[in-house]
């Protein structure tokens, strides 16, 4: 369990941030220039904070009052760095048992065989770095940062320099690594999808503080709480796997709603999360007939947000769970929108993608 | 090769190697560590320390050498202390050993260096965090990813310390046996009459072993670069 309190200045940007990150992935989530990186940094030990203290299960990492600031070498903590910088003199095995040469005989051991087996590791242990694509040097990153026997395992935008495919390659790595390592995470992103699929808990970041933090359902469905923008903004549903239909469509079930998605392969029944982008959800007071649109979703008003330009954020309560809608202010009056009312939301199979749903 | 060449001429060779051999060894973990923190520290006196490292490029090398003198014969004063404890440069093999090291010292230094600048601190940040101090870290990352760099120094270096002359004649003198280095000979054969047949062989020789240095160099650099790149 890490437990970080901490200011700094960096340039025009006062960073002022005190989280606790506890099993499971705690994603930092913000816009770029929000601090997410220099926060995360600043655990790891490569930056000295004016100010701060962190501890790591329960030992002290650093105290600015006490003057103590551990070098990262003896910090443990696993670093998964956005360019990987794996080591282009060592083979892929050596970078990853790199870190197990240094690991005290104590630390928490990560067994080699199933690191490398978990990531697909093993075509890959005698190949030099350099011909290696940027997907599997990730993955690599991955498990060197997993095998130093890290008490957590930070990642700072690990994905963000991969094209749209080795992010949908990687990203089900990370979910294996939430769900089957014990090693906690803490997780530096701007994407909205990695925080929807990943997150057990969500940091808000904007301008250098926490504005908001909890479950990504919670955070992600507060229309007041949009880091990114109103345009990023989107609400996660907890569904489960019903059935595959032979037309190409999966059918989900959440809080007794049916919902129909692009087929998604994984097992019947499994849990999965889906987010809906606000901007993909149309709002109508009567149930909408003769639609191609096959998600019709019963609610009622919760909220009602209206930005500065034309647009509005509805927060929905259904019974799935909270669905957020971006309309313009003009639907809104429209519609007489206000908390209450009851209304229905109408999501086009088709405009969930695939980064949108995980395990 | 000793049948090709004259007792006189071989002995001159084969000092040659052994000054040019020991002066590389010696100053190379020196010109490593001068390097890193050149191109790594930021310390009062750096541009000091820099100027300092490359003088013996600039001044003439007899004045090196004559500094050398000052500073390490047996009337000055390092020398004298040195003396005391049984380390004599006036006047022997290792005075040229020093003044080659001396003079070969920059070029080292500036390779080693370029190397260094070109070692990514990103790598070497990775490395810490999965638990390697600083030492390790250089052991481990550092070292191997500047190899080329200490390859290319050393033989820079040795190639220096061949040629060098200038400074050890006026350090050393030219003492057959003792301090008659391949050009020292070369020059002293000059200015005997009859001597151009041995001048010419050691030219020969000269280059012979600089030709072989280069070629070395090149193939090791190459191997070591492709090693490095991880390709």
């Amino acid at each position: 369990m890490l437990d970080l309190r901490m200011s700094h200045r960096l340039g025009d940007l006062t960073l002022d941030v005190a989280f606790r990150a506890e099993q499971g992935v705690t994603v930092l989530f913000g816009k770029s220039g929000s601090g997410k990186t220099t926060v995360i940094n600043a655990v790891a030990g490569l930056l000295r904070p004016d100010r701060g203290q962190l501890r790591v299960d329960g030992d002290t990492l650093m105290d600015s009052d006490k003057n103590i600031f551990l070098p990262p070498h003896r910090r443990r903590l696993g670093y998964i760095f956005q360019d990987a910088r794996l080591f282009p003199h060592l083979t892929v095995r050596q970078n990853l048992l790199f870190g197990r040469w240094f690991a005290r005989a104590g630390a928490r051991a990560v067994a080699f065989g199933p690191v490398v087996e978990m990531l697909d590791l093993g075509p890959l242990l005698g190949r030099r770095i350099g011909a290696l694509s940027g997907g599997e040097r990730q993955r690599v990153a991955i498990g060197r940062a997993l095998l130093s026997g890290p008490r957590m395992v930070l990642a700072d935008e690990p994905l963000s320099a991969l094209d749209e495919a080795r992010k949908a390659e990687i990203l089900p790595y990370f979910e294996r690594l939430r769900d089957e390592v014990a090693v906690p995470i803490l997780y530096v992103t701007h994407s909205v999808a990695e925080v929807a699929r990943l997150a057990t808990t969500v940091v808000a970041l904007d301008a250098g503080r926490v504005i908001a933090q909890g479950s990504a359902t919670e955070v992600l469905g507060n229309p007041a709480v949009t880091p990114l923008g109103a345009r990023a903004a989107g609400a996660v549903i907890s569904a489960r796997l019903v059935a595959q239909d032979d037309d190409g469509l999966s059918v989900l079930e959440a809080g007794g709603v049916r919902l129909w998605v692009p087929r998604v392969a994984h097992p019947l029944g499994s849990g999965l999360r889906l987010r809906i982008a606000a901007h993909d959800v149309i709002l109508s007071r009567e149930r909408p007939q003769g639609l191609s649109a096959l998600n019709i979703i019963s609610g009622t008003v919760e909220e009602l947000r209206e930005g500065g330009g034309p647009g509005a954020l509805v927060a929905l309560s259904t019974p799935a769970g909270r669905i957020l809608a971006r309309i313009t202010r003009r639907s809104a009056n429209a519609l007489a929108l206000a908390p209450g009312v009851t209304c229905y939301a109408v999501v086009k199979s088709v405009a969930i993608a695939p980064e949108n749903i995980g395990a | 090769m000793a049948s090709f060449l004259g007792p006189q001429e071989w002995e001159a060779v084969a000092l040659s190697l052994r000054v040019s051999f020991w002066a590389t060894l010696w100053a190379l973990p020196i010109g490593i560590f001068v390097a890193y923190a050149l191109a790594r520290w930021s310390f009062p006196g750096k541009q000091i320390v820099n100027a300092l490292v490359h003088l013996p490029l600039i001044l003439p090398p007899v004045v090196t050498g004559y500094l050398l003198l000052m500073t390490f014969g047996l009337q000055g004063r390092v020398g004298a202390a040195l003396a005391d404890m049984g380390i004599v440069f006036a006047f022997r093999w290792t005075g040229a050993a020093l003044a080659a090291a001396v003079m070969g010292f920059p070029l080292m230094v500036r390779a080693i260096r370029l190397s260094l600048e070109a070692v990514d601190p990103r790598l070497e940040q990775a490395a810490a965090t999965l638990g390697a101090g600083r030492i390790w870290v250089f052991v481990t990352i550092t070292l191997p990813l500047i190899l080329p760099g200490i390859v290319a120094g050393a033989i820079l270096g040795f190639a220096k310390a061949m040629g060098e002359f200038g400074a050890t004649i006026t350090f050393v003198s030219n003492i057959p046996g003792e301090t008659r280095t391949v050009p020292s000979a070369i020059y002293a054969f000059l200015q005997t009459p009859g001597g151009e047949g041995a001048a010419l062989r050691l030219v020969a020789v000269s280059v012979v072993i600089a030709l072989g240095a280069l070629i070395l160099s090149e193939s090791v650099a190459r191997r070591a670069a492709r090693r490095v790149t991880g390709a």
